[in-house]
């Protein structure tokens, strides 16, 4: 097999970090010195490049199709269409296979792939494409998911219905609850489409292998679930495909779903040669599905005294033409949909639906954030009816340890929420404005104000996201561990196929496997599929599941240590472990160096490591024990408010959350600031803007992520209540901040400017001209 | 594609002249990022990138002569005493890395409604000089220089020398409204220069309208109604508002709708007259 340039190698962790040490990443030297290889960088002598015909309609017949000119243009070796598909012609995610591969005589959304072309140079293959003839039948885009979840006479979009999930959840007596509420609350919320927004665009390398198979160096975020779904449209078993995880510039959930694995594996068989595909930053927008926007109506009635007893729910999420994730993000939306606050009638209807907007699936927070925009701006409105603070009436209604989720889920671990709400309230506020900088200020160097309409805003949000997949999913992972002395030195080896996004996943499986093994070096080897499946870089789920792994097989490794110990030593001792380099017997003391007793031994063991199992839920009431882990952030912001202008500046965002157990500190906090910017970045500025199922931004130059000038110095609060059932009592941190960050926000701008604002992202015109939106 | 590389003003000028098709490229951070997009595909590229006289600066007659290829960092690093509504403008644009490439010859070169020095040079009255090698050097005013959306006054076979503007002899202002509040494209902007001498009041307009543009009306009126001796009167001060936004003729797009630039326009001329004036009076009683 021959290996591309700048494939991924065996890495040393650097550093000597146990669990709870913030040790370097093993990539992070790489990355900020430009030399890390991203899946864009693979190369390979004789490659091709792939490049993806897309659909500029979002609803079309495709009367025909001519490859002729395309595939006579010089450098063109291949020109494939739905046609070339070896195997099954359909892929998507939870065994809906609902996606085609390429086209099938119609598509239905914009950016569709129809036809793929390799040729001896990107630009020779983009100009090829531009000669394949379509003759179109353009049809009226399908677009209003209200109506697809509602009209039964509104046109189907494919052949699965709509919708695509309606999950209800029913708990207690609503219609009774109803005569029953002293004050009443409704609210009608949107949320706009979020990208990932990832940097490193869609990309990587196929390699024809000489079993017939290929070899495949991508940037996924869960490669044996890619793995099932490439290897039946290419009608290979799925041993005849390699996967190896290439350099992947972060992921968010966009990379759950296949991009151009199946495009670039068909392009490499056909033509027998290595072919590379890298997505341009206009292509992403179309590459990968983004979040599903938000309908939302909400109803809740309360005591005089703030005590919530009943609510009523609709969510309507729209999941574009293919179902991605869509049944997924429909349970969440459903079970999380009030949040974590007792409440003890409830009526939720949450829908997912098909239309020919763009396509939407997992992105970090994954169904939760939506709700939780709309029952965090429900909490501020319901506070201001009773005449309290935003913070009591959360503590009034708060979930704690025992309490019941809407599923009637109970909650098992420490969840001290009530009194997160108080930490955050009590955290010194940040000084008044200084308007001598104008960076300070809303607008910021663009210089809109030197103080004018400038006004001051708090707001809170509180975020509970389920960590690791739900409703009976058996996500586990598998960790390979060896341990063998290399040069003199104790080198333990951690192999596994779990993703390392972005997130710091191979820093603490360094750290952990120094942890149980008491040794220093440990060698990190690529991720691939010579290895069993780790699950996916999703749900915040890695440290809890691979970390788990790696800590069962390490573990094993480490008993075959001490089974070592009396050839070696001649004696049993009935306590050991390993620590600095040691094998030590609590009574006896150090007995010898790791080194010593494992000699000329290789020790390999591999391990699953599976979570406790859950329940669906009902389909008739949504009840059901479905969350593995429930993790909470809490988010004071503080804002100003250009009132004139609509411009926003968040002051401060300041966040306490409970993360059961560090494990890296830097990298919690990492995550916790990362988090809180994209929820920021979805409170006042991220947004894909559609009109007739068309984007009009596919562009960093006007899909708008937060920069240094727009986040905040942030105070961190984070609390270590173990979650006995986890490794280590961890909680995932990666995804609470992204829900609690953004109703925060809102609620300050509410706070400056008295507005309702209903909608995310807030727009200048939101706040200068309320009636607009 | 062609990459011409002369290495002095006169093979760039034969060379625009013998292809006028070639698209000339200075900083890159614009043309670069359209080619990038496949909005355009010239025939060939004509990079200045290596022509002394575009990266020089003087002062002839007390005018400011600056070079097109002098990058946005020099004129804030340099030239920001001198022509301080400029150099708040640059200061705006894009990220560290645009300004150490992007350059005023540059954005005048695409002639966006959207470019950021458009409107202090507006405001400033500046001169565009442009040269040819057939037909030599024209001086455009800059409310000459824009024609259209993304056009200019400029033939095929002209280059864009340098721009000519007498330093500041009053306050001036620029002001930009972005949905972040760094590296971004204007909604909408405004600019103003302060004329003490001429006891006139010159205005700039960004992205709410076809093209840069003046405030023409709401220029005339301040030079009939302020009075230099005075603290701002509030109902001049409305008035001009008022008439700069009826400058403005915004459209409606993903970056914003017209009602808010025409509103955000009126909020900015308010703002920065204000300044200006303050600081005008603060100079004068100094």
């Amino acid at each position: 097999m021959t290996i591309p340039l700048r494939a991924p190698r065996d890495i040393a962790a650097p550093g000597t970090g146990r669990v709870g040490d913030s040790p370097l990443r093993p990539d992070g030297t790489l990355k900020v010195k430009g030399e890390f290889a991203y899946s864009s960088d693979l190369w390979m002598d004789g490659m091709l490049w792939g490049a993806t015909l897309r659909s500029p309609h979002p609803r079309a017949r495709i009367v025909s199709i001519d490859i002729a000119e395309a595939l006579a243009h010089p450098g063109v070796h291949a020109v494939l269409t739905h046609e070339d598909v070896p195997g099954r012609k359909h892929y998507g995610l939870d065994h809906t296979w609902d996606q085609p591969v390429l086209a099938i005589g119609e598509v239905r959304h914009q950016g569709e792939p129809i036809a793929l072309v390799a040729a001896d140079h990107p630009e020779t293959a983009r100009r090829a494409m531009d000669k394949i003839r379509i003759e179109w039948e353009v049809l009226e885009p399908l677009v209003d998911a209200r109506r697809a979840a509602f009209d039964p006479a509104y046109p189907q979009v494919q052949e699965r219905k709509n919708p695509a999930r309606h999950q209800p959840v029913r708990v207690g007596d609503v219609a009774r609850a109803k005569q029953e509420a002293e004050v009443v609350v409704t609210g009608v919320y949107e949320v706009g489409i979020q990208d990932q927004a990832f940097l490193g665009p869609e990309s990587g390398l196929a390699v024809p292998a000489e079993d017939g198979g290929v070899d495949l160096y991508v940037a996924t975020q869960w490669m044996h679930n890619d793995l099932k779904q490439i290897a039946p449209c290419l009608g290979l078993p799925e041993e005849k495909i390699r996967m190896t995880l290439s350099g992947v510039g972060g992921a968010f959930g966009g990379r759950e779903d296949l991009s151009m694995q199946i495009h670039a594996a068909m392009l490499a068989l056909r033509t027998g040669r290595p072919v590379k595909m890298v997505y341009n930053r206009h292509e992403s927008f179309f590459g990968h599905v983004h979040r599903h926007p938000a309908q939302m109506r909400y109803e809740y009635g309360a005591t005089r005294d703030g005590k919530i007893l009943y609510a009523d729910v609709e969510i309507i999420l729209d999941g574009g033409a293919y179902t991605s994730a869509t049944l997924n993000v429909v349970g969440n939306a459903a079970s999380l949909g009030v949040g974590p606050y007792e409440i003890p009638n409830i009526k939720i209807d949450a829908y997912g639906v098909y239309t020919n907007n763009p396509p939407c699936g997992a992105m970090r927070g994954f169904g939760a954030v939506q709700a939780c925009f709309a029952y965090e701006s429900m909490m501020d409105k319901l506070a201001a009816a009773c005449g309290l603070d935003p913070v009591t009436i959360r503590q009034i209604n708060a979930c704690k340890q025992g309490s019941k989720l809407a599923t009637g889920q109970v909650i098992e671990a420490p969840l001290p929420m009530a009194e997160m709400l108080q930490t955050a309230r009590e955290l010194p506020l940040p000084p008044p404005l200084d308007p001598t900088d104008l960076r300070n200020l809303p607008g910021g160097a663009s210089q809109t104000t030197h103080g004018e309409g400038v006004r001051r805003g708090i707001g809170y949000g509180v975020g509970i996201k389920n960590i690791c997949f739900s409703e009976g999913f058996d996500d586990y992972s598998t960790a390979r561990v060896r341990l063998e002395v290399i040069g003199g030195e104790a080198t333990a080896l951690v192999h596994t196929a779990a993703a390392e996004v972005g997130q710091g996943l191979v820093t603490i499986e360094a750290q952990i496997a120094r942890t149980e093994l008491g040794v220093d070096r440990v060698v990190i080897h690529p991720a691939d599929n010579r290895v069993g499946d780790a699950g996916s870089s999703s749900a915040s789920r890695q440290s809890y599941m691979t970390g788990g792994a790696v800590k069962v097989a390490c573990e094993a490794v480490r008993e075959r240590v001490f089974e070592l110990v009396p050839v070696r030593l001649g004696r049993t001792y009935p306590d050991l472990s390993l620590e600095g380099g040691k094998v030590v017997s609590a009574s006896a003391g150090v007995l010898a160096s790791i080194e010593d007793v494992l000699g000329e031994e290789v020790i390999e063991e591999t391990r699953e490591f599976h979570h406790h199992p859950t329940t669906g839920m009902d389909p008739v009431t949504g009840q059901g024990s479905t969350h593995t882990q429930l993790a909470m952030c809490v988010h004071r912001a503080v804002v100003d408010v250009d009132v004139e202008l609509g411009l926003v500046k968040v002051v401060e965002l300041a966040a306490v959350q409970d993360v059961g157990k560090v494990i890296n500190r830097v990298s919690v906090e990492g995550q916790i600031h990362g988090g809180s910017a994209q929820g920021l970045g979805l409170a006042v500025m991220e947004e894909i803007v559609v009109t007739g199922g068309k984007v009009r931004n596919p562009s960093f130059t006007d899909y708008l992520i937060p920069t240094v000038l727009d986040m905040p110095p942030m105070r961190l609060e984070i609390l270590e209540n173990a979650d006995p059932r986890a490794p280590y009592g961890l909680r995932g941190v990666g995804e609470p901040p992204t829900l609690s960050s953004t109703p925060a926000i809102v609620a300050a701008i509410r706070d400056a400017t008295g507005l309702d604002l209903n909608r995310v992202p807030v727009r200048p015109e939101h706040i200068t001209s309320p009636a607009a939106p | 594609m062609d990459f011409l590389r002369p290495t002095t003003w006169e093979e760039a000028l034969a060379a625009k002249a013998d292809q006028p098709e070639a698209m000339p490229i200075q900083g890159g951070t614009d043309v670069m990022v359209e080619i990038n997009f496949d909005v355009h595909r010239p025939p060939a590229l004509l990079d200045l990138g290596r022509v002394p006289e575009l990266f020089t600066w003087e002062q002839v007659d007390g005018v400011y002569r600056v070079g097109a290829g002098v990058p946005y960092v020099r004129i804030i690093e340099e030239l920001g005493e001198a022509l301080p509504g400029l150099a708040q403008a640059a200061r705006t644009v894009g990220s560290p890395q645009i300004r150490n490439r992007g350059t005023v010859g540059g954005n005048l070169g695409a002639a966006s409604p959207a470019g950021d020095s458009h409107p202090p040079l507006l405001a400033a009255g500046a001169m565009i000089e442009v040269e040819s090698r057939d037909r030599g050097v024209r001086m455009i005013p800059a409310h000459e220089f824009y024609v259209g959306v993304k056009k200019s006054a400029l033939e095929p076979d002209e280059l864009i020398r340098a721009f000519w503007t007498k330093p500041a002899s009053g306050p001036q202002y620029f002001s930009k409204v972005g949905t972040r509040n760094a590296m971004v494209i204007a909604v909408c902007s405004f600019a103003i220069a302060l004329h003490p001498e001429e006891r006139r009041v010159g205005t700039g307009i960004g992205s709410a309208a076809p093209t840069p543009r003046r405030a023409p009306a709401a220029e005339e009126f301040l030079a009939a109604e302020l009075d230099w001796d005075a603290p701002l009167d509030p109902a001049v001060v409305r008035r001009f508002e008022e008439l700069a936004a009826q400058a403005a003729s915004p459209i409606d797009d993903v970056r914003g709708t017209a009602d808010y630039r025409r509103h955000a326009i009126s909020v900015m001329a308010r703002r920065t007259l204000t300044w200006a004036w303050n600081d005008y009076l603060r100079r004068r009683a100094a």
